[in-house]
């Protein structure tokens, strides 16, 4: 009797294998072509600024002057960079203290029932939409600041506080992460000389973990510098340098929020908002790049 | 000092500013449930918006909220598996995985208005989808890609390597160890993390501003032609979701009673997202049971 030969099954396998790995290749390829497609897109309209020779780079990036509707407009973004810069520094400074305590009480103090009770918090703090964070900055935080402090309540203040509890859930689960990951023999000896915890945790624990916790500021600030919305709600959005804390200022991602649907597309005004889109971009960039460099510091 | 009373400060600071923290989420949740949910009720959830008078709903918001999500998870969950799969199982270390390894990372952190801006002038204007749904679901799905990749290739790279070679020893092929081994092992944390993304997409405004747009048609819930303008089921109508309601409402609302509604309308937003979380973890844990026989995760 004449075997038959297996070759129709090997195929079923192969043509199995063919499909997988095709479709499998596409969903990659379309990664690919989402990040190279936004950045020509994105690029391409927010040089157009500079190529129509109105504007040149360092009058976008270091003029003070924003009228876009002037009888001679000037396109200075500082302020609003300016702006960016200064809520997303001063978030951090208040979120990182009290991420870095979060994560030590989960790690160091309480293991047990410390975890148990701030993981769920975190979860849930990082699952708030940000329109309800920019919500209760605006019902809460705002008429808070106007009562106790001077000025109006709205402005980089309370970006500030808003961004900071936004971005506290970022800090404390990537130092969290990197405290449970510490080897336990380095904190035993520790111990073993006589060392009380916050010596430990001062001398031994922060530093080793270093390049990790920062790893996880950068993360939130990356966060905080792209924000629009919560922000846009509680910052008051005047075009100028603050000159106090108190002061209303605007952030890129504020003024592209309530810019970009009143201007007309190809306008003057409309590309200044793309090119100032760019700026964000290029500002992902680097926050990728300090992540990654961070991250390769913790490995050795 | 002595060391021993810096470790007391220093311990109690760490306690104080933890429990701090706590305060702020219970703060936080009271606060938008207290003041919202006295201003919801069916009428809110179901009935449409008011511009000028009082005692508008979010009807509209709410369906569109849920069919963007539906429509975004329908376009991402299959590209997010594929890419994640390849990238747990297929791709060997080199140049090509850590590109798109970076890729994932800087897709994942770009602000999410710039993704919205790009799909202004890619989706909305290039490809003329106009505000629409359609529009913002792709706007999501750049959003909510590399998410699920991640979710993906973490869910796949902590299958057991033995239920693998199980699988060669039987001389299955590749392909079929990844989609009938491995799959089923993964798919609890897969389902698990869908969910939380969908929470994330949920919330998303600032991309959807720019693409499904902030204006709702007249809907008419008895129409059910997907092709009829006025049908909820159309997806190239401009849908205003919950999120960018209460931005909107919040920043040029005219309603007199516009502070109840942004009010009421985060209060849903903010249990949706609950439901969301607790909903994760207990289809996490039905499936993994259903699936594996035994008795507890992890």
């Amino acid at each position: 009797m004449r075997v038959k030969p297996k070759k129709a099954r090997i195929e079923k396998h192969h043509i199995e294998d063919f499909i997988g790995r095709t479709y499998m290749s596409f969903c990659v390829a379309l990664l690919i072509v989402i990040i190279v497609s936004m950045v020509y897109f994105v690029a391409s309209k927010g040089i157009s600024t500079f190529i129509s020779g109105d504007v040149t780079v360092s009058d976008f990036l270091f003029g003070t002057k924003w009228s876009p509707d002037g009888d001679t407009p000037s396109f200075g973004a500082f302020p609003f960079i300016a702006g960016s810069f200064l809520v997303t520094l001063l978030a951090a400074l208040i979120a990182s203290p009290l991420s870095l305590c979060a994560a030590l009480f989960m790690t160091e103090i309480v293991p047990g029932w410390g975890k148990k009770l701030l993981q769920p918090v975190i979860e849930l703090l990082s699952g708030i939409p940000s329109v309800v964070y920019g919500f209760i900055g605006l019902s809460v935080i705002v008429p808070f600041l106007r009562n106790t402090l001077p000025g109006q309540g709205i402005g980089v203040a309370a970006g500030a506080l808003v961004l900071s509890v936004m971005i506290l859930p970022t800090i404390t689960s990537v130092a969290a992460d990197a405290l449970a990951s510490l080897p336990q023999n380095l904190k035993e000896s520790s111990f073993a000389l006589g060392a009380t915890r916050w010596q430990t945790i001062s001398r031994v624990i922060i530093p080793t973990t270093f390049p990790a916790i920062m790893t996880g500021i950068v993360l939130g600030m990356a966060r905080a510098f792209g924000e629009a919305l919560a922000v846009q709600m509680v910052i008051g959005n005047a075009p100028f340098i603050p000159r106090s804390l108190f002061e209303s200022a605007s952030t890129l991602t504020s003024v592209i929020t309530l810019g970009m649907g009143n201007t007309t597309m190809g306008s003057a005004h409309n590309n200044a908002l793309w090119s100032m889109a760019l700026v964000l971009m290029l500002m992902t960039f680097v926050f990728v790049f300090l992540v990654r460099l961070l991250e390769r510091r913790n490995k050795i | 000092m002595k060391p021993r009373t810096v470790d007391k400060i220093a311990t109690s600071l760490i306690v104080f500013f933890a429990l701090f923290i706590v305060a702020i989420l219970v703060g936080l949740l009271g606060y938008i449930l207290f003041r919202g949910l006295s201003h919801v009720s069916w009428d809110f959830l179901t009935s449409a918006p008011q511009k000028i008078r009082a005692g508008g709903g979010v009807g509209p918001q709410l369906f569109n909220s849920i069919f963007l999500l539906v429509l975004t998870l329908i376009i991402t969950v299959p590209l997010g598996l594929g890419a994640g799969i390849f990238m747990a199982e297929y791709a060997r270390p080199g140049k090509l995985t850590g590109f798109i390894r970076l890729i994932v990372e800087v897709l994942s952190s770009f602000p999410s208005i710039v993704v919205g801006l790009f799909g202004l002038l890619l989706i909305v204007n290039y490809f003329n989808l106009g505000f629409s749904l359609i529009s913002g679901a792709l706007a999501l799905t750049v959003f909510n890609l590399p998410l699920m990749v991640r979710i993906t290739e973490q869910a796949f790279r902590s299958v057991p390597n033995q239920q693998k070679e199980a699988g060669f020893a039987l001389g299955l092929s590749k392909w079929k160890i990844v989609t009938s081994v491995l799959l089923p092992v993964a798919l609890p944390t897969i389902i698990t993390g869908t969910i939380l993304s969908a929470g994330r997409v949920f919330g998303e405004a600032a991309a959807l501003m720019f693409t499904a747009g902030m204006s709702s048609p007249r809907l008419d819930f008895t129409n059910w032609n997907p092709l009829s303008p006025s049908s909820p089921l159309n997806p190239f109508r401009p849908a205003e979701t919950l999120a960018v309601h209460i931005w909107k409402i919040n920043s040029e609302g005219l309603a007199p009673d516009a502070a109840q509604i942004a009010a009421g309308a985060s209060a849903v937003l903010v249990l949706t997202v609950l439901i969301f979380n607790l909903a994760a973890r207990y289809f996490g844990r039905l499936i993994y049971r259903k699936l594996t026989a035994s008795k507890s995760m992890d």
